[in-house]
Order: structure tokens, then sequence, then C-alpha cells
């Protein structure tokens, strides 16, 4: 079986994988080390040679069940185990359980004469024994140019190395061997020479004052690999090698939506808010209230019963509870009850590649559906703009596999660059808030705009962005042929309209008024003019009776005076004298 | 120690291999004590031979080695022969990495040689015997 590991390589089949359990480095080799087969790993000093090493022993013995010789040439074995304790690795009990055997190769080149022909079959002999004792699988050699250093013979060394290897892949071992960078090679014997299957090398370097780790997988034969340059760290848990660009892009998408905590945002967003697992940018200049929408985003998502992990960069927990405080979004009783936690820690305290496993363990921890990141801007400049950007993809991928939704500030310098220094970033985001100042009438208002949002009929307005402390409010801003108004002059437009409202209201009263009054005199005059006519009507019957009484009285007279001068002319004069009131009329 | 000695073994069949016991040995034993020489005190030599079996470095090895304790120590050495073939769990507890190695356990302070000791001087000086001559 071990030898077949090694010879069953025909075209089609796959090449037998031997896997590390080393986060990201199994990734980026497609699944391991080539099993059965020898692999250099050669860096600087205190780049992390032995210690990969041995992580690639303890979680083969731990994890996959595959005991391992650990064979030391500079180490103790009570040195080596001191110090991957502190990393969390029990090597002492993978040793007292018999699943990993360590053989510390002590040489004291000072005391050793050489006397003719020799070779390194003790070191065969020791290999062989301490690997039939515990059945192991996997080998590792640290570092084996220490021999170089104690044995004068390089002739005799070098063809004895070149039976090991052969030995190595004869015995169907994975080995692991290390070795120091060289000047002008890759190790400083040439190992490189002997091993010729895989070789990963390990670089530590400083830029900018921030020091990085890297690892390159340089050569793999018979696989395809990451060629690229990976940074990895070491932290508590082991070496993480973070692969930023090998991932795939096949996460789901949900089409549950989660509200914001702003419903008129929410209403912005064709009414129901963000999708579940996208990952939203807010960006703003100084002062826009980025960290208030992060911070309503995080307390509607608790408030749904769901857990919120807040990073923040700049500011402690304490002053961001304090500060929302102010605005009436009470915090503290969300992280009592354990829906929501904050992590701060200034991006300068480590390299971008650290912050980044930090994140994920903290993560890993508390599960969040919610994760904020404020601001990811100076997160990234503890990096340079491409590692920032391969970190942010990192991010989002791996939130994203997991449907947890994030959202991202970002500081911006504002003026017309702002659209194009976040466009990097912004085609790696799926709903994107912009938050700006506007300058006008001696004040500034801030606004919101929905720049973009994947998947969703969103509104192409812009709102006025309103804190108070009541929390924050959205209003239509006026747009009218004067451009934007916000603010003060948004509200004196309003006042405006408003008092013409009540001028009109204010003259339609007015003209009612006097309406009302034209008519009370028309009828006034109408009376007037009825009482007149009532008072000539009286006086003309009046009259007709007063003219009536004299003609009866003439008539009487005249035929009185008649009757008194001829009594004939009686009759005539008393059918004249009676007039009928009414036929005047 | 519970090494067993054959008198006189070394002397009779130079070419006759190693022969392992319960823990480590072929051994050779000295020839009656009685102080021939002139290299001080009777003291014996203590010396081991790390051998993985019976290549043909390992034997020439062996007959170097007790060539020149013949001509340099007659009567006051005692080889021991280790196969790490044999008992390869020494190799470990011993540090023995290249093969042949001999090893002066006594007198002290331990030293090392490796190799098929065909250079004659330098097991001399490797041994520390210049001084003695």
């Amino acid at each position: 079986m071990k030898t077949n590991a090694s010879k069953s390589t025909a075209p089609a089949t796959r090449l037998p994988k031997c896997a590390t359990g080393i986060q990201g480095l199994d990734e980026i080799t497609g699944g391991g080390l080539p099993r059965g087969r020898p692999t250099l790993v050669c860096g600087g000093a205190g780049c992390g040679k032995t210690l990969l090493a041995v992580e690639f022993l303890v979680r083969g013995a731990a994890q996959f069940g595959e005991p391992g010789v650990f064979m030391a040439f500079e180490e103790t074995e009570a040195e080596l185990k001191a110090n991957v304790a502190s990393l969390g690795f029990d090597l002492a009990g993978l040793v007292q359980r018999k699943k990993i055997v360590i053989d510390y190769v002590h040489m004291e080149p000072v005391e050793v004469q050489e006397s003719g022909e020799y070779d390194l079959e003790g070191l065969f002999v020791r290999l062989n024994h301490a690997i039939d004792s515990i059945g192991a699988k996997r080998v590792v050699l640290d570092t084996l140019e220490a021999l170089f250093a104690s044995l004068p013979n390089e002739a005799i060394l070098r063809a004895e190395l070149r039976r090991l290897f052969r030995w190595l892949k004869d015995k169907g071992v994975t080995a692991v061997i290390t070795a120091e960078r060289g000047r002008e090679q890759l190790t400083r014997h040439g190992l490189e020479e002997y091993v010729s299957d895989c070789v990963i090398v390990l670089d530590h370097r400083v830029v900018d004052q921030i020091a990085t780790r890297n690892l390159r997988v340089m050569k793999y034969r018979g696989a395809l690999h990451g060629t690229n340059e990976f940074p990895f760290l070491i932290g508590d848990e082991g070496i993480s090698v973070l692969p930023i660009t090998s991932l795939g892009l096949n996460h789901k998408a949900s089409n549950e939506r989660i509200a914001t905590g702003i419903p008129r945002l929410d209403s912005m967003l064709g009414g129901r808010g963000f999708f579940r697992g996208s990952s939203i940018l807010l960006t703003g200049t100084p002062g826009t209230g980025k960290t208030i929408v992060a911070a309503n985003f995080a307390h509607a998502a608790c408030r749904r019963g769901e857990r919120a992990l807040f990073f923040s960069f700049v500011e402690s927990p304490a002053q961001i509870i304090r500060n929302m405080h102010s605005i009436g979004l009470r915090l503290e009783p969300l992280v009592k009850r354990g829906l929501l936690r904050f992590h701060s820690a200034r991006p300068s305290l480590y390299g971008l590649e650290m912050h980044l496993a930090t994140m994920f363990k903290e993560i890993v921890a508390f599960q969040p559906h919610v994760v904020i990141m404020d601001p990811i801007t100076s997160l990234m400049d503890a990096g340079t703009a491409s590692e920032g950007k391969g970190m942010v993809t990192r991010l989002i991928d791996y939130l994203k596999a997991g449907q947890v939704t994030s959202l991202f500030t970002s500081l911006t310098q504002g003026g017309p660059s702002l659209q194009q220094t976040e466009s990097a970033m912004s085609s790696l985001m799926d709903a994107w808030l912009s938050l700006q100042d506007f300058e006008g009438n001696g004040e500034r208002n801030r606004v919101l705009y929905v720049l973009k949002a994947r998947g969703m009929a969103h509104s192409n307005q812009i709102r006025e962005f309103l804190i108070s402390d009541r929390g924050i409010d959205l209003v239509d801003a006026y747009i009218g042929a004067s451009g934007v108004l916000t603010g003060s002059a948004r509200a004196a437009q309003g006042a405006l309209e408003k008092a013409v409202v009540l001028a009109d209201q204010q003259e339609a009263a007015q003209l009612k008024r006097e309406v009302e009054r034209k008519r009370k005199a028309l009828d006034r005059q109408i009376g007037d003019l009825r009482s007149d006519y009532e008072t000539e009507a009286l006086e003309l019957r009046r009259i007709a009776e007063q003219v009536g009484t004299r003609t009866f009285v003439l008539g009487t007279e005249r035929a009185e005076s008649g009757r008194l001068r001829q009594a004939d002319a009686k009759v005539a004069a008393r059918t004249r004298g009676k007039p009928s009131p009414e036929k005047i009329n | 120690m519970k090494t067993k000695t054959v008198k006189r073994r070394a002397a009779t069949s130079p070419r006759q291999p190693a022969k392992i016991r319960q823990q480590c040995l072929y051994v050779t034993e000295p020839e009656i004590p009685p102080n021939t020489g002139n290299v001080g005190p009777a003291k014996i030599w203590q010396l081991r031979l790390y051998v993985a079996d019976h290549t043909p470095k390992s034997l020439e090895a062996l007959s170097n080695l007790k060539k020149i304790c013949e001509s340099q120590l007659k009567g006051r050495y005692r080889i021991t022969v280790i196969d790490l073939l044999k008992q390869p769990q020494l190799a470990k507890g011993h540090q023995i990495l290249a093969l042949p190695t001999v090893v002066r356990k006594l007198p002290k302070p331990v030293r090392t040689i490796i190799g098929n000791l065909s250079d004659t001087e330098r097991v001399l000086v490797g041994l520390d015997l210049r001084a003695a001559d």
C-alpha cells in the first residue's frame, strides 16, 4: 500500500494527496501535500518552517489518524514540546500515546573525527526504527541541512541525501523537509536538487513597518496549485494560510429580506430592506452618520433576535454605546443579552492577515447573522491597497458562504474622486449607500442616496438624513428650480409654501365676507325700497280718501247750494263724487 | 555489566563476523591484563564500534580498529560491536548517524570517529593515541 501511493500516478487518476489540516494550505494545494513523497519547505530564519512541519505532523496524528516521526536536528524534544504547546499543540500527549515519535539528532562536530569512508546508515536505521515503531505515515526532517555543518565530507553527504529521499519515497511516507533559505538558491545547500516533487517557500518580510508572512507553493509536480503568494499567519491555533484568490464564487443567494432599522430606508429599497447574506457598502465623508446607520442596522438585527457582531477600528465599545444612546439607540441591553458583540482593535495593532484571522475566529465563535465593519477603510490602511482589497474579498466570500449579511462603512475624502476611489471595492458589494454632506446657506446637511442595490427595485431619490435624539429620520429633500434644498433652506421653502396657501385662504375668506356684506346691503336696500313704497302707497290712499272726502264734501256743498238754488241738479252730482280706491291702486 | 566476554577471540579470528548477544556485543577482551607497556597504568580502553549489518565497510572498520588497537593498546582494550540493525533503538540512544562509528567510552572524554578507519593517522588523532606514542 505504501509503495502503491507513489506509483499509482496513472495519467487519468489524480495524484494522491496528503491533507495537512493546516487552514488554507490544503485549499491552495488542492488537497494537501503529495502523498508518499517528500516536500521541501524552505525559508529564512523565523518564518515558521518548523511550526508548519510540526502542525503537519500533529494534525496528521490527531485528525487523520496518521502517526508521524519528527526528526529534529536543531531543537531537543523538550524544547520542541514547549515551543509548540503555546500554539495549542499537545505534542507531549501525542508522543505519550505513541502517535508521534520525536528523535532529536544531536551532533557536535568538534568531537567527531573522520577516517575513511562512511555513510549515513545510522540515520536510516534510526528513521526506519522510528517509522516502524508506530507505523508512521508522515515524517519531518527539521532541519536536515544541519548535517552539512557537522559532517565534513560533502560528497558523501550529498550522495546519502539523494539516497535518503529515494528511501523515503520507497518507504511510502509523506515527508516534509525543512531547509534554510539560501542567498542565490532556494536552500543554503541546494536541497531542492533532491526534492523535486513539491517545494513550498515561506517568507517573512516587512513592508511599511508591518510584517507579513507569505507562503508560496513554488512547485508541485503533477498537480494544479495556486502559484500566488498567500499571506499566512501564526495564531494561537497554528498556521492559517489565507487563500485570497483561490475561492470560487458559488455561494447561495437568499431571497429573504431584512430590515435596515430605518423604515424610510427600507422603503427606498423596494420596501423590504436588504437581502440576507448580501454585502453592503456605506460610504461617507467624515461626520455623515455612517456609524449611526450601522448601529441602527445592528440594532434592528438584534431586535429580530439575531446576533450582530460589530467590528470597530476607531471607537471603543463603550464609546459607541454612549454615542448611540444620545440618539435614542440603546445597545447596552443587547450586549448584555448576548445578541450584540463588539470587537474593537486598532488597525495598526497587527498586520492585515492577523486582523482577518482574528475576525474569522470571532465570527466562528459568535456565529453572527449580521457583521459590521466600521470602518473598513482604516483597516485597509494596515496593508497595501491590493492586500486590502484581497482581504475584503476574502472576508465577503467567507461571510457570504455563511449567509451572513455584512455592512462595511467606508470613510471617503469627498469631492469628485469619491465614486472613483470606492469603485474598486464597490464591485464586491451588493448594495451601496452613499452619505454625503450638502453645504449651503452656511450649514451642512446630510443626505443619503442609494447608489446601487443589486436585485431589487430601489429609489433613485435623494433623501435628507436627519439625526435627532429620537434617532434617524429620512425626509424628502426639496427639489426645485434652484436645485436640491436641504436643512433650513428646505424648511424655509416649506414655510414659504405654507404662507402662500395661508394668504390664499385669507383672501377667499375676505371675499366671502364682502359678498355677504353686499348681500346684506342688498337686502337692506330692498327693505328700504319696500318701506318707501309702502309709505307712498299709504300716502296715496290717504290722499285719495282726502280727495274723495273733498269731492263728497264739495258735492254735498254743491247739492246743498243747488238745493238751495235748484232742486233738480241733485242726482248728477251724487254719481260723479263716488270714486273707488282699488282702481287707483 | 551484562556483557559477556570471549577471551582472545579477536586475536585468533579477526575475520569472524561479530556475534550479537542480548545487549550489545561482540567484545574483545584484553589479553591477560598485566602492565606490559609504556602507556601508564593498566587502564582498559573501552571502544564501541557501531555498524549496520556486515557490510564491507563495517568489516573493514572492525579489522582496521583491531589492527590499530593491537599495535597501540595491546592487551588493554575492549571492543564492543553493536549492530544497529539488530538493536535500532540504540542509534537514537547513542546519537549515531554515520556508520561505521567508533566511540571511545573510556578513558574519558568520549571521542568519536566515523568511517572505515582506513586512515590510520586520523584514527590515532581521533582516539588521542598520538600523545601516548
